[in-house]
């Protein structure tokens, strides 16, 4: 049992959930973001979480699983084009690429990664008067 | 004759050190909310406790290293990604074993100002 391995899995949910909030921010500063051709326009980003197991033979139990940010991926949705002759990146067509930001999907993102990082907060706040309950123990 | 801890204390200790176990699979759950895949799971406790008092003598304490008595969650609603962890079940899980481990140690430290006081003899 360990107190100290509760606060890393809270502590890897936390860096996740972290690296989910950049992407959403990255994603929603560079929505309006235009290219003059598909290979340089901004793409949407998203992580990739993954679960790592406690081994069983370190800590006596196998229960405990961090959490890990395996990649950053881009999306594959179809980028936004739009007849934009007047501006300066439009390439010979008159064309520019919008990025395939999803505006609403990543304000609703945004708010289910800020939900999760905060239940973390309260797992170790709650984890800590746990322990000091613990160290109290037969003193009064 | 000399005082025995493991029977004065009884349950409580290994119930105190369950909890504190139970918290951290719980906090696995709570932590891997939005993991693809990821499978809840939580510790049958009435199983592990009776397993645990059932052998009787305290030999080596714990022996969840089996992994036994970690069973998965079923889900009330399934979702798409395979996750199984609903948040607020965990939460709620979460803040009861809290409480639950609150007990346990209220209990201990009874016992123990029981033992201070045959000690003590007053």
């Amino acid at each position: 049992m360990g107190f100290r391995s509760i606060a890393e899995i809270a502590g890897s949910a936390m860096a996740a959930q972290t690296v989910r909030l950049n992407t959403v921010a990255s994603n929603l500063a560079n929505a309006q973001t235009a290219a003059g051709s598909e290979a340089e326009a901004y793409r949407a980003r998203k992580p990739v979480f993954a679960s790592i197991y406690e081994s069983s033979a370190s800590e006596g139990a196998g229960g405990g699983a961090r959490v890990q940010v395996l990649d950053v991926v881009e999306s594959t949705e179809p980028l936004r084009r739009a007849y934009e002759p007047d501006n300066s990146l439009a390439n010979e067509e008159g064309v520019v690429f919008y990025p395939n930001v999803n505006s609403v999907a990543e304000m609703t993102d945004m708010m289910a990664a800020s939900r999760a990082f905060e239940t973390s907060v309260e797992v170790l706040g709650r984890t800590r008067a746990m322990q000091q309950a613990l160290l109290r123990l037969g003193q009064d | 004759m000399a005082i025995n801890f493991d029977k004065t204390l009884g349950i409580h200790a290994d119930a105190l050190m369950l909890r504190a176990e139970r918290t951290k699979v719980l906090a696995s759950n709570i932590a891997n909310d939005s993991t693809p895949g990821y499978q809840a799971r939580d510790i049958d406790f009435a199983a592990t406790l009776r397993r645990v008092a059932g052998d009787g003598e305290a030999d080596d304490g714990f022996a969840l290293d089996t992994g036994a008595d970690l069973l998965y969650r079923v889900p009330h609603n399934p979702s798409q990604d395979g996750n199984t962890v609903e948040i607020g079940v965990e939460q709620a899980a979460f803040s009861q074993n809290a409480s639950e481990f609150q007990t346990s140690l209220t209990f201990l430290n009874m016992k123990l100002k029981g033992l201070a006081k045959a000690i003590e003899g007053q």
